[in-house]
């Protein structure tokens, strides 16, 4: 029941997950970050099968990496997104197959504008507003449906997260212990 | 010709491996590097080739290349073979975070080249690679300047200041002179232009300066830094020069 969640504003993309490491019916560490800085400005947020979940996070990050000291360039979210994906339907044919779902959120320093991908296990792939995967997504969507629009500051950002976290809070049935938000801008990922 | 120098992993009678030797000639002929290391900082300085007219030195590709953000290797030799190396490292350097969770240290990537560059003087139908490389940086965690060598034998070495390629004999001569003991931010950058000038005729235009400090990103120094150090170097040579020649004057007339 991890949480996953994330929200385009008008020049950032904030990003919020769960922080409990949860085997079986127990919690097994409460400052779990289910996220991975990729890129400068692209960071990689994951839920599925653990293990799976860090070593595909790692890997790709990894590449990702690689592809920037030996093109001295830095990938852009809709090209990381690309590689995320062709990677996991790759994975998807395979004998075993990475179930992990993933949401990109990151900006793009060349067009100044900020991404957020929806991306699960069955390497389908979705530019969106607004995203979430798991049972977060039963209960945030209808309030980001409601509230998110287009060009929103922050700020605003911020005070719509804040309300779907504590609707999760109390809809949820299990303790997610706590959210941690973090956010992607022009000056790359920070924690708030 | 001996026959010794068909096959590469053929020795000679008296101990040579003649492919391994004429590797460290093509290295003699390349444009000569430099390293230097101070109290905070490392420097690497590169001859550059003059561009022909029509060559657009904008996006022509550095002798100087980043492996991780925390080490930088400069070479001399064949460029082609460089970049086949330099990939090579690349992918070590991000494979090595990807195992153990840390960035290489400036040893062990020094020692992974060296190791490729030895395999190529034992392997079949492969020749050795025709480049030597300074390596510098800085280890995760640590303030200590790096710089380590490597030759086309596989051999590598530790450094305080060295030179590779084109005259680096006068070079390496230049800066066992100079050379001091904690040197600073300035005077490091300073010996490691003052030491290429030595050999290189054109000045700031066919020079390239990299300098790295602990936990920052690597620094390119521009060009019109690089003509300022140049000046200021050529005005004290100047000095130095005025300053000897009455005195000099003054030796024989007695």
């Amino acid at each position: 029941m991890d949480v996953i969640l994330g929200l385009t504003t008008k020049d950032a993309v904030i990003v919020a997950t769960s922080m409990a490491a949860v085997r079986g019916v127990s919690i097994l560490k409460s400052d779990d970050d289910k996220t991975r800085v990729v890129a400068p400005h692209t960071l990689v947020a994951y839920t599925g099968e653990p293990g799976d979940t860090v070593q595909f996070a790692e890997y790709v990050q990894a590449n990702i990496q690689l592809h920037g000291m030996r093109n001295e360039t830095e990938l852009s979210p809709p090209a990381i997104t690309s590689f995320v994906r062709s990677e996991l339907a790759k994975s998807l044919r395979s004998r075993k197959p990475y179930q992990v779902n993933i949401l990109i959120a990151g900006y793009d320093t060349a067009t100044e504008k900020p991404y957020l991908y929806w991306v699960d296990y069955l390497a389908s792939s979705a530019q969106l507003p607004y995203a979430a995967h798991g049972y977060a997504a039963y209960y945030t969507l209808s309030l980001l449906d409601r509230w998110h629009k287009k060009d929103l500051s922050l700020d605003e950002g911020m005070k719509i997260m804040e309300m779907c976290v504590a609707e999760l809070r109390t809809r949820l049935p299990i303790d997610f212990k706590g959210i941690q938000v973090k956010i992607i801008d022009r000056d790359g990922v920070r924690m708030v | 010709m001996s026959g010794y120098d068909r096959a590469l992993s053929v020795f000679s009678p008296d101990g040579h491996v003649f492919q391994v030797e004429y590797a460290l000639e093509a290295v003699k002929r390349g444009t000569c590097a430099v390293g230097v290391k101070g109290s905070t900082i490392v420097v690497l300085g590169c001859e550059k080739r003059t561009a022909m007219k029509l060559q657009d030195t904008r996006i022509t590709p550095s002798k100087i290349a980043l492996i991780d953000h925390h080490v930088c290797l400069a070479f001399a030799g064949l460029n082609a073979d460089a970049r086949v190396l330099v990939d090579k490292a690349r992918v070590e350097a991000q494979s090595h975070r990807l195992t153990v969770e840390d960035p290489v240290t400036i040893e062990y990537l020094t020692k992974y080249i060296a190791g490729v560059q030895q395999r190529y003087t034992q392997s079949g139908g492969v020749r050795p690679f025709g480049i030597s490389t300074l390596v510098i940086g800085f280890d995760p965690n640590d303030d200590t300047p790096r710089l380590y060598q490597t030759e086309p034998s596989g051999i590598y070495s530790a450094w305080k200041a060295n030179a590779i390629g084109r005259s680096s004999k006068t070079v390496r001569e230049f800066l066992e002179r100079n050379y001091k003991e904690d040197m600073d931010r300035e005077e490091t950058i300073r010996l490691a232009i003052k030491s290429l000038l030595e050999v290189v005729q054109t000045g700031a235009r066919n020079i390239e300066i990299a300098i790295m400090a602990p936990g920052k990103p690597i620094e390119m120094l521009g060009f019109d830094s690089i003509e300022q150090y140049v000046k200021d170097i050529e005005t004290e040579k100047e000095a130095e020069a005025a300053k000897k020649k009455p005195r000099g004057g003054q030796a024989t007339s007695n």
